[in-house]
């Protein structure tokens, strides 16, 4: 096992390498750059083009300002975003919060809803339920999430007002953020109505989030669930007179639940990517908005840094999920 | 079942939430606006939407524009004097004037000359302590503007007195001090953070003399301000002013209807019928101080030539163009600069649509079966021109008609400025927004000769007549002498063809019916001091 976690995490180094190349390759392959940006319809003469890209370290060979940036992260320094002159990471760890906030609220709604549609589709296999169940999930995972999330705001709350269109919390309260979490902020501040107000302005966001990974989470459970109620051990125990119920949701469920974990492990990268547009449409303070701004503006420090850093939770989350095999079914060790 | 039980609770913790919603306090104004500032000193930056939430509450420059105008009039000068030689500028600087405090600070003394020399020398002096504070930072609009080439060099008379010497005369500059990055800041507030060690906070936390105080600012959510009690102006009427960041304009208007902002920035064009159809909300408007057009690089064939350009113009049927792609927000422009401005001359004869003379026209220049000729469209939708792709497909169609065949081309923005700043460009698709309402903000940055290289003058005309008139009349201080070589100017640009015309687009922010009191600005920003709250 032991063997097993450290080549793992030795993996992870080379994969860093070649993040830390992919992000400086591709923002630094797409037209434009950094300084053009800030010159808008007015333009700039040659001198003062000179002096900022000069000033921003990008007259230097690529390859310099890579391996500056590299020795740089080495020392933990992310360097500053060249719109806002704030340090990266700082903007980040601002940011961060908020997605993870909203991230998990989605997983947690894909989770509670997937799971048991996914189950009752394969006990009740090709009933009118299960065509249903899958009937739907295909259409949430077919579906564009901006335009979904705009369905949303104008069913809900445009048209039958019973959620507000975007934010994090009633404009009215106005509290400090230690945590950057709304809902453990909003619960620190003690204030009436503050809990309740941010758990509101979370449900539409997180339903449009949450979709595509519930979509993806009720097949997997579903395709899993039924290989597992063919296998003999199912049917043993369905003889020696094990309630439904337990068989289900104790014997089998637990084996079923393997590639569901691998999926739910790969859904954080969509939980990410869909944050983008998610944040955009829900004015959701979060990295994805950062980052999208940050390429528009050729911002090459945060959309590098963010990059990295996303990069890195999705590695740590499937490493996570990895070890977790181990946890969930016993039969499953490491111990080449 | 187990989740279907935690389903059961979870909606009733939400349904439970739904009560415990409550609505925002009365004089709260709530404004939906489109994107994060890029920080909160506006000399650092050059977006409207920094200004909007930095130097339009919080501060004061010397001089302002008159509410929804471009005349220049007094705010923290009460009065100045212009010597003859037009060189020297004498600032009367308003007496009792208070800055903001906040946390970590409280202003001992009232505004005088020392924050009016702190706020420029900072930017003009390369050698002044916080001139490069952090990495990066710049003063865009200062040295965009060519201030360094202007000022020569400011004093303080005394403590109520400043005098600004210029290298030339210049007419424009009285306007350029009424601009953002022209804004005053405390000095006692920046000493002060110095001692303490962190004089970036004072940057960031800004304290200026502005109607709206800055109280709080979470990154991409939302900026609040409270009214200034003792500003000079007079208290503004709202009590608390808020902007709640919404990038996306359909989510905007959503909440515009919804109540949860009572004015918004920026709406599509597409929805401003249904706005008006909408009883709870008044749709603002005003034309904007910007031109679209299309520039034809004089320095490439056939375009060298003034009757193709003259062509070419006359082949555009702008009618259509207004009514299919500015969907009747929009002006039709004869002119660069847009008839708000002073010194229009509406004189000029508008280019009919003509494609037989443009046809005669163009076998007179040894044309007679037309040529091809690149045109490049924007990428991106701007204030003065919503799709350049449809525009370009509207030309192409146009100009096959007099046998010029085009050839539709684009580029990423920051490619798009780059290239025509090379002068790789034939026809191309521009246009500009106004920055201080002075005339000559729209010539010499677009049809100067200094422009062809700093790559603002993609038609890269540089024509004797023009720009002796345009350099006259920047030099003049009398205004009426300066409207007439600005109108002359105008005859020779007509007739001379650069570029063509397109538009002058219409400006609008929609509100609800509870706002009284908004005034359109002039030059883009959005402005609530004088707003007040019904109900």
């Amino acid at each position: 096992m032991l063997a097993y976690v450290a080549k793992r995490v030795g993996m992870v180094i080379p994969t860093f390498i070649g993040i830390t190349l992919l992000a400086f390759s591709l923002i630094h392959m797409i037209p434009g750059n950094a300084v053009e940006a800030l010159s808008g319809e007015r333009g700039m003469s040659p001198e003062r083009y000179q002096q900022l890209s000069h000033q921003l370290g990008l007259d230097r060979p690529l390859r310099t300002q890579y391996f500056d940036y590299v020795g740089h992260l080495l020392h933990g320094d992310f360097g500053r975003s060249i719109n806002t002159h704030d340090g990266v990471l700082q903007e980040f760890l601002t940011l961060f919060p908020a997605t993870v906030e909203l991230a998990l609220c989605a997983l947690a709604l894909a989770l509670l809803l997937g799971l048991p549609a996914g189950m009752l589709a394969a006990v009740k296999r090709n009933s009118v339920l299960d065509y249903s169940v899958m009937g739907v999930s295909l259409t949430g995972y077919s579906m564009p999430i901006f335009w979904w999330a705009l369905l949303l705001i104008q069913l809900f709350s445009v048209t039958l007002g019973w959620t507000p269109v975007s934010g994090r919390i009633d404009i009215a309260f106005d509290f400090p953020a230690p945590t950057g979490f709304m809902l453990i902020d909003a619960w620190m501040s003690g204030e009436d109505g503050a809990v309740a107000s941010a758990l509101w302005h979370l449900i539409l966001p997180a339903i449009a989030l949450g979709t595509i990974p519930l979509a993806v989470i009720a097949r997997m459970t579903r395709s899993a669930m039924l290989e597992v109620l063919r296998e003999d051990y199912v049917r043993t125990a369905r003889a020696k007179g094990l309630s439904w119920f337990s068989v289900v949701c104790v014997h089998a469920l637990r084996n079923a639940l393997i590639p569901v974990i691998t999926v739910i492990g790969l859904q954080v990268g969509t939980l990410l990517t869909g944050a983008i547009l998610t944040e955009t449409i829900f004015s959701w303070p979060g990295i994805g908005k950062w980052l999208v701004e940050a390429i528009h503006r050729r911002d090459y420090p945060v959309v590098q840094g963010g990059i990295l850093m996303s990069a890195t939770i999705v590695i740590v989350v499937n490493l996570a999920v990895d070890l977790l095999y181990g946890v969930v079914n016993p039969r499953i060790r490491h111990n080449s | 079942m187990s989740a279907s039980r935690l389903f059961q609770i979870a909606a009733a913790a939400i349904l439970a939430a739904c009560a415990g919603a409550s609505a925002a306090a009365s004089k709260t104004l709530v404004y939906c606006s489109e994107g994060s500032p890029e920080g909160f000193n506006p000399a650092f930056f050059s977006t409207g939407t920094t200004y909007d939430a930095s130097s339009v509450p919080v501060f004061n420059r010397l001089v302002a524009f008159a509410p929804g105008t471009t005349e220049v009039v007094p705010s923290l000068a009460q009065s100045w004097d212009v010597s003859k030689d037009g060189r020297s500028y004498t600032f009367h600087l308003r007496r009792g004037v208070k800055f903001h405090g906040n946390a970590l600070f409280a202003p001992s003394r009232d505004f005088d000359a020392d924050d009016v020399l702190f706020s420029f020398m900072r930017q003009m002096d390369p050698k002044h302590p916080l001139h490069q504070l952090s990495s990066g930072q710049t003063f865009a609009y200062w040295d965009d503007m060519g201030m360094n080439k202007i000022i020569s060099k400011i004093e303080k008379l005394d403590a109520n007195t400043v005098r600004f010497t210029l290298l030339h005369p210049e007419a424009p500059f009285i306007a350029d001090l009424a601009m953002d990055f022209a804004s005053i800041m405390s000095a006692e507030y920046f000493d002060r953070m110095i001692a303490r060690g962190t004089p970036e906070i004072a940057d960031s936390q800004v304290i200026g003399t502005g109607p709206f105080q800055l109280v709080s600012y979470q990154k991409d959510a939302v900026i609040r301000y409270k009214a200034f009690d003792a500003y000079w102006g007079g208290r503004a009427r709202i009590d608390k002013l808020v902007f709640a960041i919404t990038p996306d304009a359909a989510v905007r208007y959503a909440k515009l209807r919804t109540g949860e902002c009572q004015v918004m920035a920026y709406p599509k064009p597409a929805d401003i019928a249904s706005m008006r159809r909408n009883p709870a909300i008044t749709v603002n408007e005003k034309e904007a101080l910007n031109i679209g057009y299309i520039a034809l690089n004089v320095e490439k064939k056939p375009l060298d030539d003034k009757r193709v350009r003259q062509a070419l113009a006359l082949a555009t049927n702008r009618a259509s163009i207004l009514k299919l792609i500015y969907q009747g927000n929009g002006r039709a422009a004869k002119n660069l600069i847009p008839p708000t401005l002073w010194s229009y001359n509406d004189q000029i004869k508008d280019t009919p649509y003509d494609p037989d003379q443009a046809r005669a026209l163009l076998a007179k220049a040894g044309f007679p079966d037309g040529f091809a000729i690149d045109l490049w469209y924007l990428p991106v939708s701007r204030p003065y021109n919503p799709d350049g792709k449809r525009m370009a497909e509207l030309l192409q169609a146009d100009w096959a008609k007099i046998g010029v065949k085009a050839r539709l081309v684009t580029y990423e923005w920051g490619e798009y400025r780059k290239r025509s700043k090379d002068g790789e460009q034939q026809a191309m698709m521009f246009g500009w927004s106004g920055d201080n309402g002075d005339p000559d903000n729209f010539f010499t940055p677009l049809l100067g000769c200094a422009a062809v290289r700093g790559g603002g003058n993609v038609s890269r005309w540089c024509n004797q007549a023009f720009e002796s008139l345009i350099q006259k009349a920047a030099v003049t201080t009398q205004q009426a002498q300066r409207a007439k070589l600005y109108e002359q100017a105008q005859v020779v640009m007509k007739e001379q063809a650069p570029l063509i015309t397109i538009a002058h687009s219409l400006e609008f922010t929609p509100a609800r019916k509870e706002v009284h009191g908004y005034v359109m600005d002039a030059t883009a920003h959005h402005n609530f001091y004088g707003v007040e709250l019904s109900k």
